[in-house]
Parts: C-alpha cells; sequence; structure tokens
C-alpha cells in the first residue's frame, strides 16, 4: 500500500549523487513532520537513501517500493523529516 | 550541628547548584549544535589532478554535504587543478612558467588517470557523463561549493607550483597541515584521494 505524502520529487533521469542532492534540498523545504515522495530511475538510490537516514538525523525513511512505468523500473521513496 | 558546619554545608549546596547549571548550559549548548558532533564531519585531501579521481572526490563531496555532514576539502599539490580558473604568466619565473605550461589551468583541461590518450579520453569520459545523465565535473563543483563544502588551498604547494592567486577560484581558504587536521580530528570519516 502506498503511504500518504505531502509532495513529489521526480527525479528520474538523474545519477548519483543528483537523486540525493535534490531530495535533501527539497526535504529541507518542507515542514517538519511532513513526507516527501521521490521517484528516481537511479537503481543506487535504493541504498543510497537507507545509507541518508543512517547518517542524518532530521529524517526518516518511510518506504521504498520498485514499479515499472513504460518498460523502467521505478525506485520510490518515501521520506519523513523528523527536526 | 555547629553554625560552622552549617555554612560549609550550604557552601557545598551552592557550589554543587552552579556545577550543575554549567553542565546544564554545556548540554544545550551540545545539542543545539548537533553537526559539531564527530560523526558529522567528512575530511578529504584531494591530492590528484585527474579529471576520474577530482571527479570521485567531488561525488563524495556533494553526497557527505548532502546528508547534512560538514564536509571539507583540502587541496593540495596537483589537486590545485581543480580551484583553478585560469593561466597566468606574468611575474612568474622559468621554472614556474614551465609548470603553468605543463599543468592543467582548471577542470576543463583536466586528463584521465588511465587511458587519456592525450586527452581523447578525458573527452570520451565527459560524453558518457553526458550521455548517462551524471553531472559534469563542473556542475559538481559548483554544487558542492553552494552545499557549503569548505574549500582549502595548500599554500605550500601553491608557491613551490607558482600558482599565483589570480589563478585561483575565488572565495576559497588558505592553510595548511595543521588546518586540515584541525577539520580530520573532528571528522569520522578522512579521505585521501
Amino acid at each position: 500500500m502506498e503511504p500518504t505524502y505531502h509532495q513529489t520529487l521526480d527525479v528520474k533521469g538523474a545519477k548519483c549523487p543528483m537523486p540525493l542532492v535534490k531530495s535533501r534540498k527539497a526535504i529541507g523545504e518542507l515542514p517538519v513532520g511532513h513526507i516527501l515522495r521521490v521517484i528516481a530511475t537511479d537503481r543506487g538510490s535504493v541504498a543510497d537513501f537507507q545509507g541518508w537516514v543512517k547518517a542524518a538525523k532530521n529524517v526518516e525513511l518511510v518506504a521504498q517500493e520498485t514499479t515499472a512505468e513504460s518498460g523502467q523500473e521505478l525506485y520510490v521513496h518515501y521520506l519523513r523529516r523528523t527536526a | 550541628m555547629t553554625t560552622i558546619e552549617t555554612i560549609e554545608r550550604e557552601e557545598q549546596t551552592t557550589s554543587l547548584l552552579d556545577r550543575i547549571a554549567a553542565l546544564e548550559a554545556r548540554v544545550a549548548e551540545l545539542e543545539a549544535h548537533p553537526a559539531q558532533g564527530i560523526e558529522d564531519r567528512l575530511a578529504m585531501v584531494v591530492f590528484s589532478g585527474d579529471l576520474d579521481k577530482t571527479i570521485a572526490a567531488l561525488i563524495i563531496a556533494t553526497g557527505a554535504a548532502s546528508l547534512g555532514m560538514e564536509t571539507s576539502m583540502f587541496f593540495t599539490f596537483w589537486g590545485l587543478n581543480a580551484v583553478k580558473k585560469q593561466k597566468v604568466y606574468s611575474g612568474k619565473n622559468l621554472l614556474e612558467q614551465g609548470f603553468t605550461a605543463m599543468l592543467p589551468g582548471g577542470l576543463g583541461q583536466m586528463g584521465l588517470s588511465q587511458m587519456n590518450f592525450f586527452g581523447a579520453g578525458a573527452q570520451i569520459i565527459r560524453k558518457l557523463m553526458r550521455d548517462h545523465g551524471v553531472a559534469s565535473v563542473e556542475e559538481l563543483f559548483d554544487l558542492a561549493r553552494e552545499l557549503g563544502v569548505r574549500m582549502v588551498v595548500c599554500d605550500m604547494s601553491r608557491e613551490l607550483l607558482g600558482v599565483c592567486d589570480e589563478e585561483l577560484v575565488t572565495g576559497l581558504d588558505h592553510g595548511g597541515v595543521a588546518t586540515f587536521l584541525g577539520d580530520a580530528a573532528r571528522a569520522k570519516v578522512t579521505l585521501f584521494i
């Protein structure tokens, strides 16, 4: 089931480290407690976002899922700003 | 209990309360600046002046800064190539002019550490990065600055290689080994690239 989210960031086509850099910027602009949905095509982003929440203190990973859109794998991440 | 004993007890209590208050203030200060914690820093020495190694250094730096880590890059020796914006020959002696001629005058003139083939390899890597949607080395550099990565130039090697201030991009710090160690001593991640 898809978690509820407040905003979506499309980083399709962006490669390391851009999905991370853009998500970091986007989540900084959200109010605390809100959830950001990030849609990426970079396979490395799955482990990258797990690494991010390990290192950062103000964000938590709510869910991650892999879907497909016209034959392309999509990696969707749900992040909550906690502080 | 004698009066003297009572006074001594009161003094002890007061000094204990003062110490508690001082500790509380210290805890509050530390909590207010969590980024100062040892685990939140990355300190990097950029020694290489090759395009591929500079890309790796900049990707790690921008990634770390995005994670909220206080990031510093210390550019020394061939690493200075990355913070140059142009070549300047005037006011230099023959040896310094030779170094200036032989070394890249910025990110745009860098070669690969392997398979460079007189610059053709670097152009191919740049094309591959474009085709794959990877940010260019120039974009990564600008991004690092935007994200507040501290960039320090080793002043000793700058002088040694005859690099003048007019050749460097603006907004750099100048320092030496202690500048790097000052950042590195508080960093959990340190790299030499």
